[in-house]
């Protein structure tokens, strides 16, 4: 268990989990926090306690809007976005499903396109996250017939030649192997400088 | 004639954001801005690409740099979301730690190569610095006299960092301003509208957008702007839907800033996509058209 959390802690930010003072800006600033499970300030005292499993098991992950708000007022710099995440990424890594969240189908729906077409179509996307779940998609119906009327909604498929050229580099970026730490952790830790 | 290479992303050429593509296209000459599509550009890998497997969404994004490196200009976008995952790409990358030394050859791959030399801008940067409030006010051919606008921000096109303060900005007012409208501040104009959630948590985006139209609304605003093609979808295209589930009668047109300025410069409505506006803005603008 305390495994997962010393490799939170090695990755570059990731010794900023230790910096929180649980002052609690990022839960009071998240557009989410009624929604999760654990709340941002929670998340990081599990991760703490070395309960990373629990998080990860929970929707605290998966609410996170990635509106920055919690990053841009947090007094220790601590930017709890990139550590969300980072957790997002652990948890796909490690194939845990989280309370029923369905944002990581919907994100390998996107994913998918993205490998297939080079872009992201979104009917496509719509279609396939839809397809099996038959509530959602009839809620989601009368919007995606009006913005099919208004010429918002394309059926046709994107078709770039850069398609196959980002196939082809991101096939060259799985031919390294995959390292002890995986390296895709650490971008998550990159943030973004002006 | 200032030159950009021009990344449109794909919600905003050809999908949901498809008039706010049309839209810049169409101000840009009368504003004496060239925009050069970066050919064959791919996705920047968005948000869930870099949640699943963050150096497969920064190789996306790099691809973009590289291409945009060969042309050796600006690389403008008008999407918040590609804004964010592209500048991230290129901190990234140009930290160089063990992963860009991966990057670096997974790009070769392909024959490309980035030398860390983009500079990433969003369109509203270049309104607001290249070009300027002034410039622009001397073009305006309608003034939007009377007209109360509400500038939405939201996340991504100011945070963490972007075109304005992260909490308090002011920035797009100044636009507004200068094509003689009323910009009327709200409180919520920098709250998330929950655009990455629409999808898997419905229930709680639309409790956020229903926030941000009580807001605006609350306080007199005619129509709102916005400069990101998910906060004008959410915001638009999910009205109705906020409506349905709190009893609410919001019907606030929200158009791409671009649109606004297109209105401004004396465009035609047909050649800013209006008519894609789920909320149509027609009667809101009737007086400044034609």
């Amino acid at each position: 268990m305390n495994d997962l959390r010393e490799e939170l802690y090695r990755l570059p930010g990731g010794e900023k989990f230790n910096l929180c003072i649980q002052c609690g800006t990022c839960s009071a600033s998240c557009p989410s926090v009624s929604a999760m499970r654990y709340s941002p300030r929670q998340v990081i005292a599990l991760v703490r306690a070395g309960m990373v499993q629990e998080v990860l098991h929970s929707n605290a992950v998966w609410m996170c809007a990635s509106c920055y708000m919690c990053t841009v007022r947090c007094p220790r710099d601590i930017q709890p976005t990139e550590l969300m995440h980072t957790l997002q990424l652990l948890a796909a890594r490690l194939g845990l499903i989280a309370d029923r969240s369905p944002a990581p189908a919907f994100y390998r729906a996107f994913r998918a396109s993205v490998k297939a077409h080079g872009r992201a179509h979104e009917f496509g996307i719509m279609f396939n996250f839809l397809l099996g779940r038959p509530g959602k998609a009839l809620r989601m119906l009368p919007v995606a017939i009006s913005l099919f009327r208004r010429g918002r909604l394309s059926l046709r498929v994107p078709r770039t030649r850069g398609a196959s050229e980002l196939a082809t580099i991101l096939s060259a970026l799985r031919q390294g192997g995959e390292s002890e730490t995986p390296a895709a952790l650490t971008v998550a830790q990159g943030g973004v400088s002006a | 004639m200032k030159a950009y290479s021009y990344f449109p992303g794909c919600c905003c050429d050809e999908g949901t954001g498809v008039a706010y593509g049309i839209s810049t296209r169409a101000i840009a000459a009368p504003l004496e801005i060239e925009l050069r599509r970066l050919a064959d550009w791919n996705c920047c890998g968005s948000a869930p690409m870099w949640a699943l497997d963050s150096a497969e969404g920064a190789c996306a994004s790099l691809r973009n740099l590289a291409l945009a490196e060969q042309a050796g200009l600006d690389l403008v976008t008008h999407c918040s979301s590609c804004y964010l995952m592209l500048r991230k790409a290129h901190t990234v990358f140009t930290r160089d730690t063990a992963l860009s030394f991966q990057l670096r050859r997974a790009l070769r791959s392909a024959g490309l190569e980035y030398g860390g030399r983009v500079r990433v801008r969003h369109l509203a940067e270049i309104l607001l610095d290249d070009l300027g409030p002034e410039a622009i006010s001397r073009r305006v051919r309608k003034k939007l006299t009377g007209l109360r606008v509400g500038c939405y921000y939201g996340c991504q096109t100011v945070r963490p960092q972007g075109i304005d303060h992260p909490e308090f900005p002011t920035r797009l007012e100044r636009l507004v301003a200068s094509l003689g409208a009323d910009a009327v501040d709200f409180p919520f104009k920098t709250r998330c509208c929950g655009a990455s959630l629409m999808f898997s948590e419905d229930g709680l985006a639309l409790s956020l957008v229903r926030k941000i139209l009580e807001s605006a609304t609350a306080r007199g605003v005619q129509c709102l702007v916005t400069v990101c093609p998910f906060c004008q979808i959410n915001l638009d295209a999910f009205q109705r839907h906020v409506n349905g589930r709190f009893g609410t009668r919001f019907n606030v047109p929200v158009l791409f800033l671009t649109q606004l300025i297109g209105i401004a410069l004396g465009l035609e409505p047909r050649s800013l996509g209006l008519e894609k506006n789920i909320v149509l803005p027609a009667p809101v603008l009737a007086a400044y058209v034609g």
